[in-house]
């Protein structure tokens, strides 16, 4: 470093153009639309009370689910301290059992190497296991770009992929869609009812509806070649890569197919096998409200004869050095993707996934994702909580999302190269309440809006903008004549 | 014992009657009640908007009105907010030492140690439940987000609230979900907001209470003014003022939600 190098280089973010990281609207003009479909509140409502509930139970009946808790913060806290060390001897355990691992800096090098590897096998077609980070980059619309199908094989993902529609939640991207829409998109989409014509058979019966999707994917597994899934967890010292999901779809891919692709976030390494431990614990219960997922598929690198003989990890950086970088944000790297703090938060319940703009939506995507991309890309998220806390609660790696929130809009205020007038506003405030007179002055004037009301106790609700952002659904009381601290020095003399 | 009232920005501004219900209580309770002169803001508006460096002289001062208080024989800060408590304990030092003022950080941490919201400090410092209240209504009770997962005041306020002779205390369904105040979010995201306080005010009006109290006047204000806009018929009354009312006096020009025909 030479001697006129101040501070720490700037980190590339996750770059623009790719990915689905950045919304192209703002939280609060997303959230208008969602707001006003009713069905779709329904929906949310409804499945995320019953994940809450269950979820509830679960923990409830663990006597050292804090502990747990804690063991969980503090192992992510500990492997994110020495991250690179820990990467590298990933990359050393995953060579030695046969695997290969790449480097990727970004969702497009990420995505190349990807179809590099695709392309090599001759094959046009790949079978997906539920993963984030390739939602994240973008995978699904680049391999098509160069020719190459890529089948969802979740239940849930495969509802968004028929749909053309995007995910709305981490664990359950198909949250909101209820029964009757998905059985209309299977009949749409699906060969064997387009073949057959419309099927009255199908009815919106959770068991017929995946009896038919089962049907579909069956035969897309038995064909495919190659697989691509994420990683839940990587452990350094045994180069072992963990998938845990419910549908069996996940061991399918994992098993079947020749060649397999993992595509991992370099966060999701853990040291030691036996970490392992605390978080197949955590995870479950948090997530699904299960104690226990129902399928946990473990490898490492290749088994001549069995499974997939070839076997690349895919390791992705994206912005997350540069969340790394952060002191008070890093904490959002400490993310297992459980989903908890989307099922308890009322701003997600209410504006629904989408309208973070993200494929990390609700309260871990309102700080992951402008970190990711730079807080100035994604600039509405930060705002988009009423910091009620409930994310930070529920949390099972105990994440202060409130804090790194808070945190994060402070960023983008300092970060704003032009005055605007929410922060000439904010500064003459600070002023006043940190000038005793003046803050006696502004209260005065304060108190002037009972000129406004004519008498009546609340103000007019045609008040001018910013006041009719608050008047509009709500009534403002009008001040009252004297406040408390002037009525005290009169009747008390201080 | 010698106590300061933090009478907070919202309720000294718009409603003062809750800081009188404070005083009044604690001095019934035999306390001798000071308002330090000087006294503004804790800055949490200003830190949960984004504005940390323009908070750090809001901070400062309030170390400065309170400070001088305590060099005087008080023990004891108080104030009718659990949310501006929860920033005196969990911002306020925070943003005074990123700015590098660590003698400020040291001096407000210093004060959060003193500082208590009103139900923490009757239960946990004075040791009462019963207050000798009367308010023979029907009530319900929002635990506000920073009450609750902030300061963890549990259920202190629900044990104040069962000594209060003559009032039914019926219970708020999904009491523990957001109002969807959130300071600036209700402006910010103003639909989403409203959405919240919709459900918030459906569950209240559920219980058929005549009344809706919290610890909060910010939460009590977005519910109150929803529930005035609805001309909905129960009223948001500060846990203070209920406290503080006895048979022989109920406190002066009561509810925090603008009056509605009955």
């Amino acid at each position: 470093m030479s001697a006129v190098d101040l501070g720490m280089p700037s980190l590339p973010h996750a770059p623009r153009g790719v990915g689905h990281l950045r919304g192209d609207r703002s939280f609060p003009d997303a959230a208008r639309e969602s707001l006003r479909d009713g069905q779709l509140r329904a929906n949310l409502g409804h499945a995320t009370s019953t994940i809450r509930a269950k979820r509830k139970a679960v923990v409830d009946e663990v006597p050292d689910w804090a502990e747990l808790r804690e063991a969980g913060r503090a192992i992510k806290a500990a492997t994110m301290a020495r991250l690179d060390e820990h990467l590298v001897a990933l990359e050393e355990q995953v060579t030695a059992r046969g695997g290969t691992v790449h480097w990727a800096r970004d969702a497009e090098e990420a995505n190349e190497i990807v179809i590099r590897l695709v392309q090599a096998t001759g094959t046009d077609e790949v079978v997906k296991v539920k993963s984030m980070a390739t939602q994240e980059i973008g995978l699904n619309e680049a391999l098509e770009a160069a020719g190459i199908a890529a089948h969802e094989t979740d239940l849930a993902e495969l509802i968004v992929q028929l749909g053309e529609d995007t995910p709305s939640h981490i664990l359950v991207p198909a949250i909101h869609k209820n029964r009757a829409e998905i059985r209309e998109i299977f009949l749409r989409t699906m060969p064997q009812f387009q073949e057959q014509g419309v099927d009255a058979d199908l009815t919106d019966e959770p068991r017929r509806l995946a009896m038919a999707a089962r049907a579909h994917l069956r035969e897309r597994f038995l064909r495919a070649r190659v697989a691509i899934s994420g990683a839940n967890f990587a452990v350094a010292e045994t180069g072992t890569l963990a998938v845990v999901e419910s549908e069996g779809n996940g061991r399918m891919c994992l098993t079947l197919p020749r060649t397999l692709i993992t595509v991992m976030g370099i966060e999701k390494v853990v040291p030691t096998w036996r970490d392992l431990e605390v978080f197949l614990q955590l995870l479950p219960r948090s997530s699904t409200g299960e104690r226990m997922n129902p399928y946990t598929s473990l490898w490492a690198g290749v088994t001549p004869g069995d499974g997939p003989q070839e076997f690349h990890l895919v390791l992705v950086d994206n912005g997350r050095t540069a969340v790394l970088a952060d002191e008070v944000g890093r904490a959002a790297l400490h993310c297992i993707r459980c989903s908890a703090c989307l099922n308890v938060c009322p701003v997600y319940e209410r504006a629904g996934g989408h309208a973070y703009g993200s494929v990390y939506p609700g309260p871990i995507g309102a700080v992951l994702s402008p970190q990711l991309t730079g807080v100035e890309d994604n600039a509405s998220l930060p705002y988009a909580s009423s910091l009620c806390g409930a994310c930070y609660d529920v949390c099972p790696v105990a994440i202060d999302i409130p804090s790194i929130l808070v945190h994060l809009r402070a960023e983008h205020v300092e970060a704003q190269e032009r005055t605007t007038p929410e922060a000439v506003a904010f500064r003459a405030l600070a002023k006043a309440m940190s000038t005793p007179r003046l803050w006696r002055l502004a209260q005065r004037a304060a108190g002037l809006g009972r000129l406004l009301s004519r008498g009546k106790p609340t103000l007019p609700a045609a008040l001018p903008p910013p006041a009719s952002k608050w008047t509009r659904t709500r009534d403002l009381p009008t001040p009252p004549r004297e406040t408390f601290t002037q009525q005290w020095v009169r009747e008390r003399g201080r | 014992m010698k106590v300061a009232l933090f009478a907070t920005c919202l309720v000294d501004t718009m409603v003062p009657q809750v800081a009188t219900a404070t005083a009044v209580l604690l001095e019934r309770l035999g306390h001798d009640v000071v308002v330090p002169p000087g006294q503004s803001c804790c800055g949490q508006m200003h830190v949960n908007t984004g504005y940390r460096r323009e908070a750090v002289p809001i901070v400062a001062n309030h170390v400065r009105a309170f400070a001088g208080a305590l060099s005087s024989g008080v023990e004891a800060i108080v104030a009718p907010s659990g949310s501006c408590v929860a920033s005196i304990h969990h911002q306020q030092a925070m943003v005074a030492r990123r700015a590098g003022d660590h003698a400020l950080a040291d001096d407000a941490a210093a004060l959060a140690d003193r500082t208590y919201e009103l139900s923490q400090f009757l239960v946990d410092v004075l040791g009462v439940t019963d207050v000798g209240a009367y308010y023979p209504h029907r009530v319900t009770y929002h635990p506000t987000c920073h009450s609750l997962r902030m300061l963890r005041v549990g259920d202190r306020p629900l044990q104040l609230l069962r000594a209060v002779r003559g009032l039914d205390l019926v219970e708020l369904p999904a009491a523990d979900q957001c109002c969807g105040f959130g300071g600036t979010f209700a402006v910010k995201n103003a639909e989403t907001s409203t959405a919240m306080l919709t459900d918030k005010m459906a569950n209240v009006l559920s219980t058929h209470a005549e009344v809706c109290t919290a610890g909060d006047a910010s939460c009590l204000m977005h519910i109150g003014g929803g529930l005035s806009r609805l001309r909905a018929g129960t009223r948001t009354v500060h846990l203070a003022e209920i406290l503080a009312s006895t048979e022989e006096a109920v406190t002066p020009r009561q509810s925090t939600s603008p009056a509605v025909p009955r």
